[in-house]
């Protein structure tokens, strides 16, 4: 009887180790390549057009007033709106591909405030959270459209599937404003976003390969494969590498979790000795990462972050060689600001650049509030709304 | 327990320690000697100290999965135990260093009464253990996801995260003793010393054969809730020391009830009770661990690592019933 048992509990137990196995569709079959060391082939999501304008636009100047970065626009193209005028106030309608990460938390905070600073103009904000399910989205966008809203503000899930989503909502008869990940149909009235993944991920690689020693080892971890806004960052950063001929000793994918950063981190101090670099896709896990070597008792390498404040305070009391590009939460108040304007019969850019700061050593000071949380990101463009900065702790 | 005293069980240790741990033993000497042959600086006290810290956690699970498993159950829910753990005491330390303590005590709280709630379910509501334990690692993942909006809010102090991370200084000829170490070596010697005790014994022979057990007055229901309770304990610590090396993260705990599973199993302890020592349990786990370390310096990917514990399962599984058939 026992052995029945015991082989049952045996197959039921491998069956549920598959299960879990499976389930984190981030876990990549390709990082098992690990002894491949190089940067591999470019990604499949690598446009060379959009690469080459990307770069310019990090160093285009932007049209706007310098100290609202939100509102600023690289290379403007501006439409005409006049046929969505209406008198206000108004009722304005977002549904959001998801909540689950703390970027997405600020951001959708500071949208928050946006509205409430707007209070007279907008009678209704109604948010519907995807809770990142496509399916959902899909619903939420229809549900909407039946709900009297005067504009629609989209944050895709993802990109091809929301696609006709979208396109349906364009044909109601109401402004659309996508912003974040973007669709691929130009019928929104405008596509805000920063510059974008490109330039993100050129900013950082370009930083570790030229700090480092020539020709060192250098390890890129990113959350998982097969994201756009991320596959764009990694594409940017391995034509660097690949220039700069530095040794890319791994690519791996951390799903963006400490704990797993910290082991793979620690893994390659102790198969390779050493590693000179270390480049990331987002800087939620960055400070995994300099833990990993700090726990080593190894000097930290140039390494790039993101805005996130515990980052940008690890770096500042431990004296890293550090930079941080981001891809600003201040985003999220742009959109309001667009359907207002939309709404008024102004004229808006479409698209909608904005401009994407870089944090350095020298203006690290001025992102670092020590008494905003942890998982804050700095480039939030809050500080002048309402409920700062409470709202956001 | 007087009364279990008085009519002796059946027990099997003695017969336990003469064979079931000199195969593994024997392992972990290959394992070593393969270690040290591609990566000699391993055996520095440096890198050994800091191994067996981050050892310490699965090795932990380990026994409390054993407690568990020799009682004939399955406990499914550490893993999301250990999640649900972190996530809660970043949230409620909120990086404020004089709610360490408290929040300790509320975890090593909270790991007992998930043991108890999984214990009364599979002893009084005669819920199989697979089931209850599966049920409350769902329970846990969706109760997390849902307490923090999917993700992960607060953060952990100084004073919580030194326990997984810090390590006692210079200490001469070793260099540094991470505290998790020494955490594991004092729960370890108390799981041996709670293994040689009456408790250990009636825990044994509930697994091996509880109508039996019963019948020579053993309180089956019982014990078995105190081993789900140990296993949630165990369970606790593990995620103070996780949370400690890593940070909040809502995979701490992914993977590892596993893990813990695979070590048992390693360490000659019979899958459905009844079989096996504590320190064999524990020896799996730092077995399991060296061989990964092995297959890191080889470079293989860590994505191999569950199918080389589903393979250990199937092959530990194998053998056991051909040893119990030929009995």
């Amino acid at each position: 009887m026992k052995r029945g048992m015991a082989a049952t509990a045996a197959l039921i137990l491998l069956s549920l180790a598959a299960c879990a196995t499976d389930e984190p569709a981030a876990t990549p079959s390709d990082s098992s390549s690990a002894p491949a060391a190089g940067t591999g082939e470019q990604s499949k999501f690598f446009v060379q057009a959009d690469y080459d304008n990307e770069l310019a636009l990090l160093d285009a100047a932007p049209t706007g007033p310098a100290d609202k970065p939100w509102e600023q626009v690289l290379n403007p193209k501006m439409v005409d709106t006049a046929k969505f005028k209406k008198a206000g106030p108004h009722k304005i309608c977002f549904s959001n591909a998801a909540l689950n990460n703390p970027w997405r938390q600020v951001g959708f905070k500071t949208m928050q405030a946006e509205v409430e600073a707007q209070g007279d103009r907008i009678k209704e904000f109604v948010h519907v959270d995807a809770e990142g399910k496509d399916q959902k989205q899909i619903a939420d966008i229809n549900d909407l459209l039946g709900k009297g809203c005067d504009a629609l503000i989209v944050s895709p899930n993802t990109t091809a599937t929301l696609t006709p989503a979208v396109e349906a909502a364009c044909k109601a008869d109401l402004p659309v404003v996508v912003f974040d990940r973007g669709v691929d149909t130009d019928c929104p009235v405008t596509f805000i976003n920063p510059i974008g993944g490109y330039g993100f991920g050129h900013v950082g690689a370009e930083f570790v390969s030229q700090r480092m020693k020539p020709g060192g080892k250098v390890l890129a971890l990113r959350i998982l494969p097969g994201v756009d806004v991320l596959e764009t960052r990694w594409s940017a950063a391995k034509v660097v590498f690949d220039k700069a001929q530095v040794d890319v000793v791994g690519v791996e994918f951390t799903d963006g979790d400490p704990a797993k950063t910290k082991k793979i981190v620690n893994d390659y101090i102790q198969r390779h000795g050493t590693i000179d670099g270390v480049w990331m896709d987002a800087g939620a896990v960055a400070v995994a990462a300099v833990e990993a070597f700090q726990d080593a008792g190894q000097p930290v390498p140039p390494i790039n972050g993101e805005d996130q404040l515990d980052f940008l305070k690890l770096w500042k009391d431990e004296g890293l060689t550090a930079i941080a590009p981001t891809y600003p939460t201040y985003q999220w108040r742009t959109p309001i600001i667009a359907a207002l304007r939309i709404l008024d019969g102004q004229q808006v850019s479409a698209p909608w650049k904005l401009p994407q700061p870089t944090i350095t050593q020298e203006n690290l000071d001025s992102y670092l509030d020590p008494e905003m949380p942890p998982l804050h990101y700095a480039m939030c463009g809050c500080t002048d709304l309402p409920g700062y900065p409470q709202r956001w702790k | 327990m007087r009364l279990v005293q008085r009519r002796p069980l059946p027990s099997r240790l003695a017969r336990v320690r003469s064979g079931g741990l000199l195969p593994l033993i024997a392992i972990l000497a290959v394992l070593l000697v393969l270690i040290t042959v591609r990566q000699p600086d391993f055996m520095a006290p440096p890198s050994l100290m800091s191994f067996l810290g981050r050892s310490a956690p699965l090795i932990l699970l380990a026994a409390g999965q054993y407690f568990v498993i020799v009682s004939g159950e399955f406990d499914l829910s550490v893993g999301s135990l250990v999640t649900a753990q972190v996530v809660v005491a970043a949230r409620l330390i909120d990086s404020d260093p004089s709610r360490t303590w408290p929040v300790v005590l509320v975890l090593l709280a909270g790991g007992l009464l998930v043991g108890l709630v999984n214990g009364l379910i599979t002893t009084r509501l005669r819920v199989p253990s697979f089931i209850t334990t599966l049920g409350m690692f769902l329970i846990l993942v969706g109760a997390v996801y849902l307490w923090s909006n999917g993700a992960p809010k607060g953060g952990l102090s100084e004073e919580f995260r030194r326990f997984g991370r810090r390590a006692f200084e210079d200490v001469p000829g070793l260099g540094r003793i991470p505290y998790a170490l020494v955490i594991l070596l004092v729960l370890a010697t108390l799981a041996v010393l709670l293994m040689r005790s009456d408790f250990g014994r009636v825990l044994v022979a509930v697994g091996d054969n509880p109508r039996t057990a019963e019948l020579s007055g053993a309180r089956v229901h019982r014990t078995r809730t105190i081993a789900f309770m140990l296993s949630g304990l165990a369970a606790a610590v593990a995620a103070i020391l996780i949370g400690g090396y890593s940070g909040v993260s809502f995979q701490a705990g992914a993977g590892l009830e596993f893990g813990a599973i695979t070590a048992v199993v390693l360490g000659g302890v019979a899958l459905g009770g009844g079989r096996g020592s504590v320190v064999g349990a524990m020896l799996g786990a730092l077995t399991l661990e060296l061989l990964f370390t092995l297959m890191n310096f080889y470079g293989v990917s860590g994505a191999l690592r569950p199918t080389v514990q589903g393979a250990i399962i199937l092959f530990a599984v194998a053998v056991s019933t051909r040893r119990s058939t030929s009995r």
